[in-house]
């Protein structure tokens, strides 16, 4: 039976249906989901009437898991088995956990990404964040009543390889289609852009529960231009936090507590830091698990000294980022603040002082990221014109390979615009040599061992010559969501390597494919069903856009390629109702190639008219 | 004059309808720059097939690539060469001139005792007399590509700037050295 499409009020269905998609803010602390409705961004609440989503996942014995408020509620409780801030761990080794002792979970060191031992089982990150998603998506498809057609999710700036496709992992886990993955300060400055209709050079500062980001944009006539940016993923509101609970402990003469003590007074800490928000001092009062009584009266001032140096840790790459765009302080138009940590008055404080100027507020830091997001999800889904504005961004960090005596060689500089690609030839340095090893590294220093390693791969095959003589090109490519591709093709004889970079912190495809296997059966059944929607709902808009393209440029072709076309069309048509997925992804495929040389031909259209237009106002000024 | 059919291969001056030239309009640049992302960048084919979406990404990486390389002077003035058919060998043809050699190697000490001194004045002191080595070097280099159409000694000064180019590289790194 074909299912039935629901538009927007107001909007007709035909031709251009209005397509399902959400913007999600998957946070350190809270997560989001926001769309937008009669043309308005509105951020999607739960039964409860809750926006925020406390990024929370608890395992049960039984194996089933609870994800949010009720989740949260148990944390001092059962602290071993619900996992807060489970992000700082999202593409990341053990060794790259600096607090690893102070947290009361059961760490794996797993090869790549570090594990979770729970009641429920050995737990990834990207599953325990596949959780929180599945609640977005499921408190989205309710809300909108239909099924998703994908979903802009937000990233750190400053998240490197591993974690931004720890990330995209996570949402794929989770059933959602990933139309992009947007970086955090870039989908605040739209939600702000297209609010305050602003020209000139914006700073988006951006201090959530555990990252920080700077991005420095520049803005006009439609086009967000990311200049720079910098920060540090590991450092945040929970650094806060922790600040106070060991001023607690050296306070109250307290020393190794048990993990519930532990997350209990973190609890307390995180309250007590919110209390400063917008009191002098706050008290703090616990009881132990051991009937200890912890009260203590912290205030203001003792809270801003203590937390100054995390301060400076935020200013330091503020600094780096206007050198990196060669701006001065005085040439940025306005400052963005993001992400609940910059209510506290000490951030706020510092950066007017930073920047010489009081920073904008008036989104709620919250909300913007999330709001921005659904934007752009709007536009990426298909449901804007598409020639609103234009998004130019960037990677965060250098990306190269190693090279003799343990050094990186850079191929792609950071703040390269993306997407982007760079090549650079090697040879080798023995006579004979077969294989080369190409070892793959993101990050600024020069060693190699200072540098996060992305994959090792090896090129083989390469035909005897003398040493020095073998052309060896390895090219970067990075796309649109910044996450890298690398080959390699040693050029005299044509042989050929290359990787998707996902080896060393990523999952492949076998591994989703069976925790989407552990999952039980009725969730098997769902998944099915889900996977036939995803791929109809794909088949639809294939032929909608063919059918469009058809219409406007059919003149393009010749009859028999549009006949080729209308062929595979009706193919597609065929089983598009049917229940066979395998038949429709045939068919999608099928209809994909036949079209191939047509999509060439327009693109290279708009091209050629994206430039005439030039030549003729070119020709009339003259 | 006729634009033709755009493709991924023609020459990044032809990309951007641009005369084959090292001094350059970089206010076009940037504006067309522009509106041919507006028309090929990965954001606006999301929603449109796999072939589409390839499509979108090599040109809008095309785009990128060939926007970089005219902004930037170095990169536009060893691609120009490259377009005359001369190899800028800036990795083999190590015969610099002996004063030149003599400069950057007084620039390295200013660097390292600035390094060692931790003093930012230095530093700043340091990348305004390199800023300006390199404008000086790059109105050489207009000179010789546009004016004189001398390719060998534009290929000399291509190589003088990248070597300028490393030491205001190495610059930044000190600056952020002493930031830490």
């Amino acid at each position: 039976m074909a299912l039935l499409q629901i538009s927007e009020p107001g909007l007709s269905a035909a031709p251009h249906q209005h397509r399902l998609a959400v913007g999600i803010d998957l946070g350190t602390t809270n997560s989001l989901v926001a769309t937008v409705r009669n043309g308005i961004s509105v951020v999607l609440n739960d039964d409860a009437g809750a926006a925020l989503l406390p990024s929370v996942v608890r395992y049960l014995a039984d194996g089933s898991v609870v994800a949010g408020e009720a989740a949260q509620a148990e944390q001092s409780t059962d602290p071993q088995n619900t996992i807060v801030s489970v992000k700082r761990f999202m593409g990341r080794g053990l060794k790259d956990i600096g607090d690893a002792v102070d947290l009361p979970y059961r760490f794996v060191d797993a090869p790549g990404m570090v594990q979770l031992r729970t009641v429920a089982g050995v737990k990834s990150p990207v599953e325990v964040s596949a959780e929180i998603l599945k609640v977005l998506r499921d408190r989205a498809e309710r809300s909108l009543g239909g099924a998703l057609v994908g979903a802009v999710i937000t990233v750190p700036a400053y998240f490197d390889d591993a974690q931004r496709q720890a990330t995209k992992d996570a949402a794929r886990l989770a059933g959602i289609n990933v139309l992009r993955l947007l970086n955090e300060p870039t989908a605040a400055a739209i939600a702000y852009g297209l609010d305050n209709a602003s020209e000139g050079v914006y700073a988006v500062y951006d201090l959530g529960g555990g990252t920080f980001d700077i991005s420095i944009l520049k803005l006009s006539r439609g086009v967000f231009e990311v200049l720079a940016t910098n920060g540090d993923s590991a450092l945040g509101g929970d650094d806060f936090d922790q600040r106070i609970y060991c001023w607690i402990l050296e306070k109250s003469g307290l020393s190794q507590l048990g993990v519930n003590d532990t997350r209990l007074l973190l609890t307390h800490a995180r309250a007590a830091k919110e209390q400063l928000t917008d009191n002098a001092q706050t008290q703090i009062t616990a009881v132990l698990g051991g009937g200890e009584l912890v009260n203590v009266t912290l205030t203001r001032d003792e809270f801003d000294a203590m937390t100054q140096n995390l301060l400076a840790r935020t200013l330091q790459p503020t600094r780096r980022a206007l050198r990196d765009a060669k701006l001065s302080v005085d040439e940025v138009k306005g400052v963005v603040m993001v992400g609940g940590s910059t209510r506290m008055p000490q951030v706020q404080r510092a950066v007017a002082e930073f920047f010489n100027q009081t920073p904008l507020t008036n989104l709620d830091p919250d909300k913007v990221v999330a709001l921005g997001a659904a934007i752009q999800a709007n536009v990426l889904a298909g449901n804007r014109g598409g020639d609103d504005w234009l998004l130019l961004d960037v990677i965060p960090l250098s990306l190269g390979i190693e090279t003799m005596g343990g050094l990186v060689e850079k191929i792609m500089p950071r703040n390269s615009t993306i997407p982007s690609a760079r090549a650079q030839e090697f040879t080798t340095y023995k006579d004979g040599q077969a294989a080369m090893s190409i070892h793959v590294l993101q990050g600024e220093r020069e060693l190699v061992s200072d540098c996060r390693s992305l994959a090792k791969f090896e090129l083989r095959g390469i035909p005897p010559m003398v040493a020095g003589s073998a052309r060896i090109r390895v090219t970067f490519q990075v796309d649109a969501d910044g996450l890298l591709s690398v080959s390699a093709r040693e050029t005299n004889s044509g042989v050929e390597a290359a990787v998707t970079v996902k080896p060393a912190y990523g999952l492949q495809d076998d591994d989703i494919t069976r925790m989407l296997q552990d999952a039980n059966q009725h969730a098997r059944d769902d998944m099915l069903a889900r996977a036939l929607r995803e791929q109809q709902t794909e088949a639809r808009q294939l032929l909608e856009a063919v059918d469009n393209a058809l219409a406007q440029d059919g003149t393009l072709l010749d009859e028999a390629s549009r006949q080729r076309i209308r062929a595979s069309m009706d193919g597609l048509r065929a089983v598009v109702d049917g229940g066979d997925h395998n038949a429709i992804k045939r068919g999608i495929e099928a209809l994909n190639q036949a079209t191939v040389s047509f999509a060439q031909k327009r693109m290279d259209q708009s091209v050629s008219r994206a430039l005439k237009g030039h030549k003729m106002s070119e020709l009339e000024k003259n | 004059m006729n634009v033709g059919s755009a493709d991924l291969q023609q020459d990044f001056y032809a990309l951007f309808s641009l005369p084959r030239s090292f001094q350059l309009d970089s206010a076009a640049l940037d504006s067309r720059y522009r509106e041919l992302q507006n028309q090929v960048h990965p954001d606006k084919f999301a929603h449109l097939s796999d072939t589409e979406r390839r499509l979108s990404v090599q040109w809008a990486t095309r785009v990128n690539e060939a926007y970089q390389t005219l902004r930037s002077p170095l990169a536009r003035g060893r691609y120009l060469l490259s377009l005359h058919g001369v190899d800028t060998q800036e990795e083999t043809n190590t015969a610099m001139p002996v004063d030149f050699l003599m400069q950057q190697m007084e620039l390295r000490e200013a660097l390292e005792e600035a390094r060692q001194s931790k003093e930012m004045a230095a530093l700043d002191e340091l990348e305004a007399r390199v800023k300006q080595m390199i404008g000086a070097l790059q109105q050489q280099l207009a000179l010789a590509l546009d004016e004189q159409r001398d390719d060998a000694a534009a290929a000399g000064i291509v190589r003088k700037l990248k070597f300028m180019e490393k030491i205001a590289e190495e610059i930044g790194a000190a600056f952020d050295e002493l930031d830490s």
